[in-house]
């Protein structure tokens, strides 16, 4: 299991050291020595230093790493080095070096309470705040994630379908590999020890139901499900459950958490094209144009556009004409980056671009890497549907009804590339 | 659903981000601890000194906070000991958690002062807050001194059975504390018991912690059996996992795979009850439920539905892995590297997931293209060519040559897209990149290797590269293709001599190629270069100090001038055809990394035992056995430790080469490698003694040359000989073993020269140095099962016995023997042909279990009249014949005929049907069995590839043995 976790600052200065087994020896001074003094790439997050394996992660500019003797599971390691930092960007926000700091005593408190001799141990936020908020209440239920008496005078759910669409375009228009990745992820400020069944437009849902009914209902409802491809889910869902009749029911944590994750590949809605020309005038000028096409309802309206052609290492000089929004040609990112506030749906822009090169007598081509883009959209790409999220608590006298609820779909770019 | 519509608008309405954490702040401790870090001033640690034994509350509070500030950052501050210690009794659980802190760092270095804390820890173990008493118990466990160990046995017995299961998941963990400092006493004490008890704890997350504390207790103890894990147990476990948090889950799935079912059904359901967490958010969680997985999927039947489903099952969650971060993608991409090489069915769709992309971090592309060269296929060769394509003009030296081996792989793999392949990799040789264009000399050599006489246009556009090549494995291909086709290169002599300038500068690999490329220069031109043969055949022996090249270079100029022609032969023999896949990991190494996914030994693609000390890793894992791989698992369920032992192959190199790699085994047998590596090693030796040569001399095999490192193994093992006494043990007849071991090293008996070889059946570590190798025989209508038994132990060996168990067959030995407790029934899975034996001596019983082949069930009088055979061929019935290939057999029908008379298959009839030889054989088992073959037999045409055979049994089981058998004799 892990024998020791550090956090270091950039400079390799340890901030926060807790040792849970001897044999790892002078673990924390090794990694410094070793991985962060060393000042390269890094070429693996796994290092093995005089037999003793490290594993570790960054934030922003702070290095987390768990030390070990033995074969750990090392899936595991990472998932708790992850885990750490959303605990702790949960208590303090965001993990900087001075709110590590400011928040030491606090870490070791967090660290004593989820790592046990290395053994990672109930790591979910809301049920720490009660062991380490200072109260002498409430200890290990029969629930992990949720203690008990929450009470609230309002019910109330929030749900956010949120998704990120990733999309490899080949410089013809040609889709080489396109996939949406999103995320349920709720925020319950629910009374008591609450039931949730959560549906969506899933299509092996669908199809069931629509077996039963007429065949009206599938050519109705048949038409919006989607196919997902695989899903997982916070460890508040019944797995089982899911497994056998496909529903999705759980007992809530408290406040926020991520109730699944889920990836499509079919009939994903691609919300822009890029469709670049670049054309090489000379050794020393090069045109690029570059068009994107909006394809989605024109009622509605993307946001924060914005479009990253790279140049040449090379580049001397660019002169740019955009039909939409600011370009600007950013030296020191070797990119030429294309910001426009608002597009509606339906619609289509485009930029040139005339680049400069200094002569250059080296043999090695320029490797092109592909335009990339950023958005968000207000709907779902992937197609999906929040059909319904029914609450129910036998013990308390509020019903489904009375729980305020409220959804909202954001699709943003994940990696959104077209190769030019 | 109206709810959704009618309340959307107002939410959207909110901006991005929507809802701000504010109640974060009031956990963080006032956002003024970062003033601990900065007091660095002289005289701090009297000034520290003082605030601690303040009476006021607050002050000793900071004072602390200073002093765990300072620890951290690495000042001593153990003088501070007694002062910190004095402030541990306090109701403030904030300043007792930082006192405790700092006790676990310096209790170690003051042991004595330590024992002043014993008493609040007893204390607060019965404190009524059971927040206080689980900090207390394990806070305790943490402090490594052996006299406070001894206080810590009563607070952890009242905490294991603790009203409350915060503190009893508590006190499970520091059972494992305890037994790390001191494991007699957690033994002496009887915790281990009451861990066990907590497996049936009402509460999962005390049940996760039981189960991981003894997981890694068990560990230290490989033998013990501790982790009693029967279907009772399983079941509680399984139902535990449904309940308790995803680090919960991880224990218990880690420890269900150390678990090897009964039989097929149970580990279906296990299967079953454990696919749901392929879908939990937690990574860790799901590699761990693969392991599982993939370890007992080995039990099922192939043909069963299910089967089919967990493997359709496993593939969606493998993917969803690749869009976790980075790092957790790494871990997922070795681990599916280990996957696809046991079971390539699974992800053979999905490549485009494996694609690159622009920013993953380099060891995730890395990663990434290992994969795709092992998924790609013809199907989806064109997809994979363009992305290599792309890849090899990316910035990354280590990547772009990777990705340009790729392309040399694809057209290795692919035959169709071979030439594609050659075009491109001639593409990027003209980029003129120094480290694109070396890495594709090496591939090209290879693909030379795999097309001979069909790309060797290419070689002048290599040869204007010679110049830039500066790295050793270039320079050796490109001498090698130089050497290789001497002939089409008019200036090859030019180009070599210009090598052999600068000799003695060269790395190995590039002398020894040198070496073996002039030699072939020399026997296709031999006028023109018999001064460069001279100058380089001293060069390698007069002035090198390098054995091999000196060894290679003698044999060279020895068969030169002794005899030319066989020099000819030798060093321009034809090449053995080279391997499709390259850096497959070696299958039994591949079977324990499966038993171990997820863990750091998949990351590395090493056992646990290259990189753990101690007894943790000396403990081998085995996929349970299925068709004819893998030995038992390491389970403490002795049911199932018995199944098949690999056929470690020995070579029929008659008796001394067997007992010389024997010998190679002994050196150590206590501390010994274990069985894998000792596999190797014979294998190694072997190559050496026998294949070795060859390859020694003409052919330079994968590793350009690197085979023919010396093995010094060979010879040092010849001096410490131990016992071996080869024994024939007939199975008629027995009861001489006693005698012929007390002899004690005496000369071994002559076995007869056609002995097939001998395989490991019982190797010495399992059996307390007893090591039982052996082949089964039919001689003269008797059938015989002949063993070595090896004594690798220290002391003498007496009072052998042995007994089958119950086998398909009927076979037993046929002298009066010893009875023996029964070995577990006959699993369903192991084939007809096993033989579970036990055999005893004076020291232990062991068993073990072999395979024989079937043929020496065949008996003499197994030939069936015509006319029975013609009606016995209509009277079975069709669902019971089994039709088979054989590839690769070039025998005509009457030398197959009379091939296979000899192991008792008897020809009746043949006829010529469409340029068809048809042969319809019988043959009849000891027990009654007929078996009826019709082979088929591509007449006139001596290079057939392909014979096919039907077979018809009433018994329609052993049809797969009998065609293994068919196989094995027309092959041989």
């Amino acid at each position: 299991m892990i024998g020791g976790l550090f956090i270091y600052n950039h400079k390799g200065e340890v901030l926060i050291s807790r040792v849970y087994r001897d044999d790892i020896g002078n673990a924390v001074d090794a990694f410094r020595v070793n991985v962060i003094h060393a000042r390269q790439q890094v070429r693996s997050p796994v290092t093995n230093i005089a037999r003793t394996s490290f594993l570790h992660v960054k934030r922003s500019n702070i290095w987390l790493a768990a030390a070990t003797k033995q074969n750990v599971n090392a899936t595991m390691v990472f998932e708790f080095l992850y885990k750490m930092c959303d605990v702790m960007a949960a208590y303090f926000g965001k993990i900087s070096e001075e709110n590590v700091k400011n928040n030491f005593v606090l870490i070791y408190e967090l660290l004593d309470e989820i790592l046990d001799f290395g053994y990672p141990q109930n790591s979910e936020t809301g049920a720490l705040k009660t062991f380490i908020t200072h109260s002498n209440t409430v200890v290990t239920g029969q629930i992990g994630w949720r203690r008990e008496g929450i009470k609230y005078r309002r019910n109330e759910l929030f749900l956010d379908v949120l998704e990120s669409v990733n999309l490899l375009m080949s410089p013809q228009g040609q889709v080489l590999s396109a996939h949406v990745s999103g995320r349920v992820v709720m925020k319950s400020y629910l009374s008591g020890m609450p039931e949730c069944k959560f549906g969506m437009n899933d299509k092996i849902v669908i199809d069931k139901q629509g077996k039963g009914g007429g065949s009206e209902d599938v050519a109705k409802s048949g038409k919006q499900s989607i196919a997902i491809d695989d899903c997982t889910f916070h460890q508040c869902v019944r797995l089982s459950k899911f497994d056998t009749e496909r529903s999705i029911s759980f007992i809530p944590p408290d406040g926020d958490y991520e109730l699944m994750r889920y990836r499509t590949t079919k009939d994903i809605i691609l919300p822009f094209r890029v469709i670049p020309l670049v054309r090489e005038v000379g050794r020393t000028r090069l045109e690029v144009k570059v068009v994107i096409k909006s394809n989605f309802k024109s009622s509605l309206l993307a946001q924060k556009i914005e479009v990253r052609i790279p140049t040449p290492l090379t580049t001397s000089g660019v002169q740019l004409i955009c039909m939409k929004g600011k370009a600007k040609y950013k030296a020191s990112e070797n990119a030429i980056v294309w910001k426009v506030k608002r597009m509606a749906g339906m619609k289509e822009s485009q930029i040139s671009a005339e680049i400069e090169l200094l002569p250059t007598n080296d043999k090695k081509k320029w490797a092109r890497p592909p335009i990339s883009m950023n958005f968000e959209v207000p709907f779902a790409p992937s197609g999906l549907k929040v059909r319904y999220l029914k609450v129910f608590e036998p013990k308390l006298n509020y019903s489904d009804h009375d729980v305020i609820k409220w959804v909202r779909y954001i699709g943003r770019s994940g990696i959104y590339e077209t190769r030019c | 659903d109206t709810w959704i519509s009618t309340q959307k608008k107002i939410h959207s309405q909110l901006s991005l981000p929507v809802y701000p954490l504010q109640e974060n702040r009031q956990f963080g401790s006032k956002m003024t601890d970062s003033k601990y870090f900065t007091t660095t001033k002289k005289g701090e640690i009297f000034e520290l000194k003082a605030e601690l034994n303040s009476d006021k509350k607050e002050k000793k509070k900071e004072a602390v906070k200073k002093v765990i500030a300072s620890m951290t950052v690495g000042k001593d501050v153990s003088a501070l000991f007694p002062d910190v210690v004095n402030c541990m009794q306090t109701d403030n659980l904030e300043l007792k958690k930082l006192v405790y802190l700092y006790l676990m760092n310096y209790a170690k270095s003051q042991p004595d002062m330590a024992i002043m804390a014993v008493n609040t820890f007893v204390k607060d173990c019965e404190d009524p807050n059971p927040l206080i008493r689980a900090l207390a118990v394990r806070t305790m466990g943490c402090i490594r001194v052996d006299k406070i160990t001894e206080y810590l046995c009563e607070p952890l017995r009242k905490c294991l059975k603790d009203e409350d299961p915060y503190v009893r998941k508590t006190a499970a963990v520091c059972v494992a504390k305890l037994h790390d400092i001191n494991a007699q006493l957690v033994e002496d004490q009887g915790f281990l018991d009451t861990l066990k008890d907590l497996i049936s704890d009402s509460n999962p997350m005390v049940v996760a912690n039981a189960v991981a504390a003894l997981s890694e207790i068990a560990e230290s103890h490989p033998n013990s059996n501790l982790l009693d894990l029967n279907p009772q147990t399983i079941n509680k476990l399984l139902t535990a996992l449904n309940e308790c948090t995803e680090w919960g889950q991880i224990f218990i799935l880690d420890c269900l795979a150390n678990y090897t079912p009964r039989d097929d059904r149970e580990s279906q359901s296990i299967c079953e009850r454990v696919t749901p967490r392929l879908s939990h958010a937690n990574s860790a969680v799901v590699l761990s439920a693969v392991k599982v997985l993939m370890k007992f999927m080995e039990m099922l039947p192939k043909d069963l539905d299910y089967y089919g489903t967990l493997l359709k099952k496993l593939a969606p969650p493998l993917v969803t892995l690749l869009s976790a971060e980075p790092e957790l993608q790494y871990v997922a991409l070795r681990n599916i590297n280990l996957i696809v090489q046991r079971r390539p069915e699974i992800l053979k769709h999905e490549m485009k997931v494996f694609f690159v992309k622009y920013n993953d971090p380099i060891y995730v592309k890395l990663e990434k293209l290992d994969i795709m060269i092992r998924l790609a296929s013809q199907a989806n060769i064109a997809q994979v060519l363009a992305e290599l394509k792309e890849y090899a003009t990316e910035v990354d030296v280590d990547f772009v040559r990777k990705a340009v081996r790729a392309i040399g792989r694809c057209a290795i793999k692919v035959e169709q897209s071979a030439e594609r392949c050659v075009s491109t990799l001639l593409d990027l040789i003209q980029t003129k990149v120094n480290y694109v264009v070396q890495e594709a000399i090496v591939v090209i050599k290879d693909i030379f290797r795999k097309y001979p006489n069909k790309y060797e246009s290419v070689i002048a556009t290599l040869c204007e590269n010679l110049d830039s090549l500066d790295e050793p494995e270039a320079r050796a291909a490109m001498i090698w293709i130089v050497g290789e086709y001497a002939e089409r290169i008019d200036n090859a002599d030019e180009l070599l001599e210009s090598f052999l300038e600068g000799f003695h500068d060269e790395s190995t690999q590039v002398q020894l190629q040198l070496l073996t490329a002039i030699v072939k220069l020399f026997l296709k031109k031999p006028t023109e270069t018999q001064e460069l043969v001279q100058q380089v055949l001293s060069l390698a022996t007069q002035d090198s100090d390098n054995p091999d090249l000196r060894d290679r270079g003698y044999i060279y100029w020895r068969l030169l001038s002794t005899d030319p022609v066989a020099a000819k032969e030798v060093v321009l023999a034809e090449k053995p055809l080279i391997s499709e896949e390259t850096d497959l990991i070696e299958p039994t190494l591949l079977e324990e990394l499966i038993c171990h996914i997820g863990t750091l030994a998949s990351v590395y693609h090493k056992p646990p035992s290259a990189f753990v000390e101690g007894s943790r890793g000396v403990q081998h894992k085995r996929l349970p056995g299925s068709a004819g791989s893998g030995e038992s698992v390491e389970s403490p369920d002795p049911g199932a430790a018995a199944t098949e032992t690999p056929p470690a192959v020995i070579p029929s190199q008659g008796d001394l080469l067997g007992d010389l790699l024997n010998l190679d085994l002994t050196p150590t047998t206590t501390t010994g490698p274990p069985p894998p590596t000792t596999s190797g090693m014979q294998m190694g030796a072997m190559d050496l003694l026998s294949g070795g040569l060859d390859s020694l001399m003409g052919d330079e095999s994968e590793p350009l040359g690197g085979d023919i490192g010396g093995n010094p193994a060979m010879g040092a093992a010849f001096g410490a000989a131990p016992a071996t006494m080869p024994a024939s043990f007939n199975a008629p007849g027995s009861g001489g073993l006693d005698d012929l071991f007390d002899l004690g090293g005496g000369v071994g008996m002559p076995m007869g020269a056609l002995n097939p070889p001998k395989a490991v059946w019982l190797p010495a570590m399992k059996a307390k140095g007893l090591e039982i190798s052996g082949v089964f025989v039919r001689r003269a209508g008797v059938i015989q099962m002949e063993m070595t038994l090896t004594n690798k132990a220290m002391s003498v060996m007496t009072d052998f016995a042995i007994q089958f168990n119950r086998n398909s067959f009927g076979l037993a030995p046929a002298g009066p023997l010893q009875i023996l407790t029964p070995l577990s029934p006959n699993q369903s899975i192991e084939p007809l042909n096993n033989l579970q034996v036990a055999v005893k001596n004076n020291i232990d019983v062991f068993y073990f279990s072999c395979q024989y082949p079937i043929s020496m069930l065949f008996v003499e009088d197994g030939k069936m009249e015509r006319q029975v055979f013609l009606a016995t061929w209509k009277d079975i019935p069709n669902d019971n014949e089994s039709q088979f290939q054989i590839k690769d057999c070039h025998l005509n029908s009457d030398a197959a005929s009379n091939k296979l008379q000899s192991s008792n298959i008897f020809t009746i009839a043949k006829r010529t049907v469409e340029g068809q030889d048809m042969l319809y054989q019988s043959m009849k088992l000891t027990n009654g069995i007929w078996v009826l073959a019709e082979l088929r037999v591509q007449a006139g045409n001596p290079n057939y590839t392909v014979s096919s055979i039907s077979l018809k049994c009433r018994a329609p089981e052993v049809s797969q043995c009998v065609f293994q058998n068919y196989e094995a004799v027309l092959k041989n």
